[in-house]
């Protein structure tokens, strides 16, 4: 029996040409394996041949000595043959093997049909058109996020009428994995960067003979924007990124698709309890955040400013009012409100492919980590303006 | 339809009885030269083997051959371990004893190379099509080209791949289709057009006509058996459809009692005693045909 994946001879064809009669004789293995030099083979026989007008010819494809072929190489054989059929030649096949002579007339039944490429429009319309798309698309994305806002207004709002409704155990679930599991990680870069923070602006202000006002600065800072912002970036990175990986998985296996067949909306079923989860979270996280900074920034003031930790609590309790923590953790759950909100639309966008569920994940990081720092910037724009 | 090839070798298959009996089914025209007669040699060998999971085992003492340029239908209730069979011997899932030989070679002393050699030498279909989802018909018939093939330039690849697509009985169109926009039916042929993408000699297909319409799915029964026929393929077929045995199978293999209890001609089963096999074979659904017979 033939043995169409052993190690083999190369294919090769040999010309003889004898007046107008021309034998091509072909040996070796003609297979997948070594498409690569019965291509070389037969382009060096093409040429050998001549091109178009150099003179018809009788050609005899001798295939005895083809000992192993499969569909690549009889491929090669009959788009040879075609070619030289084209150019005015006649071509006739001999001693072909049953096993080639078998695979031609399988080929032959089906030569691949070319297709006409539909025309390019023209670059500036292409733009336009690209553009276009993008608006709706964008304008969609709202609709849907704006959409999803709204039922979970609803849900929020009705919340004491119709308790039953609300999911309480898919709540504590997310609540349990995107606050519990986060505070490690939330702690330990707060505590590093108010670290960094007091180092960094106490060796400044002590230049000044104004080392005191480390306390001051980082304490603000820390308050109002560093811990609810670093909190709320690591949860878009942590828990933003698996809402969309939930819900996108789910879409692929046409789950959420089920949901909506059964009765129920997949917003309230899905979303909604991610969303208050991420709610409840993130002002804890927050929370946990500043302390977590501000130990940090006594730590390296006792250690490198020489300002002890009762010096530094001292005057803390001092400059820092109660407002300046409120102001910060008042912006957590707007965080989590625009990253859950993202997360799960994002989700909901995931179509049937493994590569569109990576890169709606990638873009439900981006967007929230994005849209956290905006929100951020409006509400010192808001601060500022109301003057608190 | 020729009798003989040009060496005198190729002689006229003897279509079997049952081939005319349900030829409604998408048998078409019958009569076909094979390029490989059944023979005696066996390209898969299992032997004693036993597979655990924790410590129920799914099988024990399982013998099973299949030989040279047949088809071979695996069928067994729903649990019994068709697929788990299947992905044993694709070394999917590990046995626990026993030994596996693909092309008279024992799967557990191969170098990696050899194994590579080996992985080749057989397509497989999954029951899902298991399609990469982010390219298209003709890049995934392509992968096996690119990964296990010879330097191939990029037109032969494409020339083959549509071959390939068209050899499956998909239209040209779905070339540069992505798999979530072609149906069910689609898929599976598409699948196939990959696992033929290297012209292996041994196929694995799992349920091929599960999810298919009973046209769409005698259609695909007729393409494997054109497929044997013409690319002298053995194929392992596991499935639970009746159609498919009667049709196409060469011999029917039946798994139960965690072991290949009987196998041979489809119409040799219908008679044997087994509780399982009486009840598949004589059944409401399966009687139809045992009758005919």
């Amino acid at each position: 029996m033939m043995d169409a994946h052993a190690p083999s001879p190369t294919p090769t064809v040999k010309t003889h040409r004898d007046g107008d009669k021309v034998t091509a004789t072909f040996a070796g293995s003609w297979t997948v394996s070594t498409a690569d030099a019965a291509e070389r083979a037969v382009a060096a026989l093409d040429k050998a041949l001549g091109g178009r007008g150099t003179g018809a010819a009788d050609i005899v494809f001798d295939l005895s000595g083809v000992f192993m072929a499969d569909t690549a190489g009889a491929w090669i054989i009959h788009r040879e043959r075609a070619r030289a059929e084209f150019t005015g030649h006649r071509v006739e096949l001999t001693d072909a093997s049953p096993r080639v002579e078998f695979l031609l007339e399988e080929i032959e039944a089906h030569i691949p049909r070319m297709l006409d490429r539909p025309r390019q429009p023209y670059a500036i319309v292409r733009t336009f058109n690209s553009v276009g798309k993008t608006t709706v698309e964008v304008g969609h994305d709202l609709l849907a996020l704006l959409s999803m806002l709204g039922v979970f207004g609803w849900r929020l709002a009705t919340l004491f009428t119709h308790f039953r409704r609300l999911r309480l155990t898919s709540v504590l679930a997310n609540f349990d994995r995107s606050c519990r599991g986060a505070v490690p990680i939330v702690m330990l870069m707060s505590f590093l960067v108010g670290l960094i923070v007091a180092q960094q602006g106490g060796f400044y202000l002590s230049s000044f003979g104004a080392t005191i006002f480390v306390v001051d600065m980082s304490g603000i800072l820390i308050l109002r924007e560093l811990g609810v912002l670093l909190a709320a970036i690591l949860v878009a990175g942590r828990s933003g990124s698996a809402f969309t990986a939930e819900i996108g998985a789910m879409r692929m296996r046409e789950e959420v698709d089920a949901l909506t067949t059964l009765g129920l909306d997949p917003v309230e079923v899905l979303v909604v309890p991610r969303l208050m989860a991420l709610m409840l979270a993130m002002p804890i996280l927050a929370f946990l955040s500043d302390i977590a900074a501000i130990v940090g920034a006594m730590l390296i003031s006792w250690s490198s400013l020489g300002i002890s930790p009762d010096v530094f609590l001292n005057r803390l309790n001092e400059v820092v009012t109660p407002l300046e923590f409120w102001i910060g953790i008042a912006k957590a759950p707007f965080m989590a409100l625009i990253i859950g909100l993202v997360g799960c639309s994002e989700g909901m966008k995931v179509g049937g492919s493994s590569e569109s569920l990576g890169r709606q994940t990638t873009s439900s990081v981006v967007k929230a980590i994005f849209l956290v720092i905006v929100v951020d910037g409006l509400f010192a724009i808001f601060f500022a303006a109301v003057g608190i | 339809m020729e009798e003989t090839g040009p060496d005198g070798k190729m002689t006229v298959h003897p279509v079997p009885a049952h081939h005319g009996i349900v030829a409604e089914g998408g048998t078409n025209g019958g009569e076909r030269r094979r390029l490989v007669e059944p023979s005696d040699e066996h390209i898969i060998e299992v032997r004693d083997l036993e597979v655990r999971f924790g410590s129920f085992s799914v099988f024990k003492n399982l013998n099973l051959d299949v030989r040279r340029g047949e088809i071979l239908g695996f069928v067994g209730g729903s649990g019994q371990g068709k697929s788990v069979l299947m992905r044993t011997i694709l070394e999917l899932v590990p046995k626990y004893s026993g030994t596996i030989r693909l092309f008279d070679k024992d799967v557990d002393d191969l170098t990696a190379p050899q194994r590579s050699r080996l992985n080749r030498r057989y397509g497989v279909l999954f029951q899902m099509g298991a399609l990469f989802s982010s390219l298209t018909v003709k890049e995934n018939i392509q992968v096996p080209m690119k990964e296990q093939g010879g330097t191939m330039s990029k037109k032969l690849m494409d020339e083959l791949a549509l071959m390939k697509i068209d050899m499956v009985g998909l239209a040209r169109e779905a070339a540069d289709k992505l798999p979530s926009e072609l149906s069910g039916g689609m898929i599976k042929r598409a699948g196939l057009a990959r696992a033929l993408a290297l012209d292996p000699d041994l196929l694995f297909v799992d349920e091929p006509t599960s999810g298919l319409d009973p046209i769409g799915a005698a259609n695909f029964d007729d393409l494997i058996a054109r497929l044997r026929d013409t690319l002298g393929l053995t194929v392992y077929m596991v499935t639970h459809d009746l159609d498919s045995l009667w049709n196409v199978c060469d011999r029917v293999a039946v798994l139960a009692d965690r072991r290949v209890i009987v196998n041979g001609p489809v119409q040799d089963l219908v008679d044997y005693d087994h509780p399982w096999v009486q009840e598949y074979f004589r059944g409401v659904r399966g009687g139809r045909f045992a009758g005919v017979q």
